[in-house]
This record gives structure tokens, sequence and C-alpha cells, in this order.
């Protein structure tokens, strides 16, 4: 058989860093350690072969919203110079090949939970994934500047899965770690859009700071960062955990506030002069990191 | 540049590969969470 030139990279088999690709792995990074947390913070301890696989179905939930995720943005990554190097942009896989590996493995993270630990976070995982993909990708994102706000649900479930997975019901103290990734992501992500919001005008997403200007976005973030740290403080004042944890969301909170102040007063238009705004943008992952590590520490301490 | 045909064959047997230790894993995670849950008497 004559040998054939590589010319079009789509018409082979995907390559598996492709596959993984998809699954977007920083995010899910993020998304694995709270839900973790919510599982470690629960009063009940599960054997570690359940735990691991709690764990597992929701890297994999996350994976499967990635995937489709990727899948419905293919044309709008292609438009963005973050994203255009994506497997389904750049050409090196088809959409359908996406769409049939991000069903697949939604279908597989919820039915593996529920067999292994219990339906209800089974449900909730349903819940995660579906709000994630219909809610915020196909419904939100591509028509309100509030995409991120609601949107914020999608990233805020983990730790009450993991919560679920490990007691079988909802109670006060995940309840508040959904409240506070809930609150935690619009200034995460519009701090992000600020740097980037040229990438975001091209592609046409209505970003807070492509509709409503870059002076209000900045206010908007201060304005949300109050909340998420009362949030955040919140289950101290209600007695759920101990002092530990309360005194270093306090100060992780306080610098996060004084970060999104900086930002505030930033007048600067041009992403290179964005500091104040790339600071807040990496300081607010390692906060959440920070409080809910600390929050596993202080249960730890308290039993 | 690639022969199409050689990458094509190398991308296969590299995600049979992988495909093969996912599904072997699978099976050893089914039969622990089988093990543990019969231990917790669910």
């Amino acid at each position: 058989m004559p040998a054939i030139e590589l010319t079009n990279p789509a018409a082979l088999p995907a390559d598996w860093r492709d596959i993984l690709a998809l699954t977007k792995p920083r995010v899910m990074s993020l998304v694995v350690f709270t839900g973790l947390c919510g599982l470690l913070v629960a009063p009940v301890s599960l054997p570690l072969v359940l735990g691991f696989t709690a764990i597992l179905c929701i890297a994999l939930g996350a994976g499967a919203c990635g995937a489709l995720n990727q899948w419905y943005e293919a044309d709008i990554d292609a438009k963005m110079r973050r994203t255009a190097k994506r497997p389904l942009p750049a050409g090196r896989m088809d959409r359908q090949s996406a769409l049939h590996f991000g069903v697949g493995l939604a279908f597989f993270s919820v039915l593996l939970m529920g067999l292994a630990t219990n339906w209800l976070a089974a449900a909730l995982l349903t819940a995660s994934i579906l709000f994630y993909v219909l809610v915020y990708t196909m419904w939100l994102k591509p028509r309100t500047a509030q995409n991120i706000v609601i949107g914020g649900a999608a990233g805020a479930f983990p730790p009450l899965i993991g919560w679920v997975a490990a007691t079988g019901h909802v109670s006060a103290l995940p309840l508040f770690l959904f409240a506070i990734i809930f609150l935690w992501t619009p200034p995460h992500f519009w701090a992000l859009s600020l740097f980037v919001r040229s990438d975001y005008a091209a592609a046409g997403i209505p970003m807070l700071p492509v509709v409503a200007g870059v002076s209000n976005t900045r206010r908007q973030i201060f304005l949300y960062s109050l909340p998420m740290a009362a949030a955040a403080v919140a289950p101290w004042f209600m007695g759920l955990t101990g002092s530990a944890y309360g005194a270093s969301a306090a100060v992780l909170s306080f610098v996060f506030v004084v970060l999104a102040a900086r930002v505030m007063a930033n007048r600067a238009t041009e992403p290179a002069q964005m500091a104040p705004e790339k600071k807040l943008f990496a300081y607010s992952v390692f906060y959440l990191f920070a409080l809910f590590a600390v929050l596993v520490a202080d249960r730890w301490l308290a039993w | 540049m690639v022969k199409l045909e050689e990458e094509v064959v190398r991308r296969q047997r590299q995600r049979a590969r992988i495909l093969a230790w996912l599904l072997g894993g699978f099976v050893v995670l089914m039969f622990l969470i089988t093990i543990a849950k019969t231990g917790m008497n669910w």
C-alpha cells in the first residue's frame, strides 16, 4: 500500500493527550481538591476505596463537563488566543468524538457514584454536570454578563457532593462551602476576564468587562469579595468550625479584600498594566486551596 | 512528515493499551467496592 503523507490531523484517531486535554485537567485539580475537602471534613469516615471512588467520580464528572464545554464552544475557542490550541479548534479531534466522550464520561461517573456511595451524591453530581453544561455553557454564557454569577453554582457543588458521598445527607457546613465557592467565582473570573477581555470581545462572549466596562467590573469584584469573605468566616461564627479555621479564614479573606480594593483603585485599561488584577487572580486560586486545606486541618485538630 | 498509515496504527495501539489498563483498573475497583460495601453491610 502506498504511504500517504499526513495533511489532515482530524482524520487520525485522537492522541491520548488530546483526550486528556478535553477534560481540562487544571480546572479539575481545584474541583477534586474541594470535593476531597468536603469528604474529609464530613463527620463520617468512608472506607478508603469508597472515598477514592467518590473523588474519582467527581473528577470524571468535571472531565465530562470540560469535554462537553469544549464540544459546544469549539467555534468560540477558535477565536480566542487562550483556547485556540485546544484539540477541537486546532483540528486534532472531531467534535462528535468529544461529544461521545463527554456524554459517556458523565453517565459513567454518575452511575459509579451511585453504586459506590449513595444516590443522593449521584443526583447532586448529575445536577452539577447538567447545570454546568446546559445552564452555564449553553444558556447563560453566550447571553448574559451575569453568566459567571449564576454559573458559579456548578463549580460550587464538589464539596457538597464529597460531604453527601460520606454522610448521605446535606447539612449546614457543606452549604457554607457551596456558598464560599459560589461567591468566590465572580471575583476570580472577572479578574481574569479583565486582562483577557479583548479575547472575550473577539469571541462575542458578553463577559462583564466587555458589556459593562472595566471600572464597573472592578467595582463588582470588590463588592463580591465582601459577601465572599463573610461566607468564609461564617462557619466559625456559627460554631461549625474551630478558631484555627476562623482566624485563618479571616486573615486570608482580609488579604483577598485588600487585593480586590487595589483592583478597584486601578485605572489602567491595558492588560500589560493590570498587575493588581493578575495578582488577585493568582491569589484567588491560592485562597481557595488554603481556605479548604485549613478547614480540613481544623476539623482534624478538633477530633 | 509522518506517514498516515503508521501514525494511525501507532495511535490505535496506544489507545487500545490505555483502554485495556483502564478496564482492568475498573474491574479491580468494582471488586474492591463490592468488598468494602459488603464489609459495611450496605
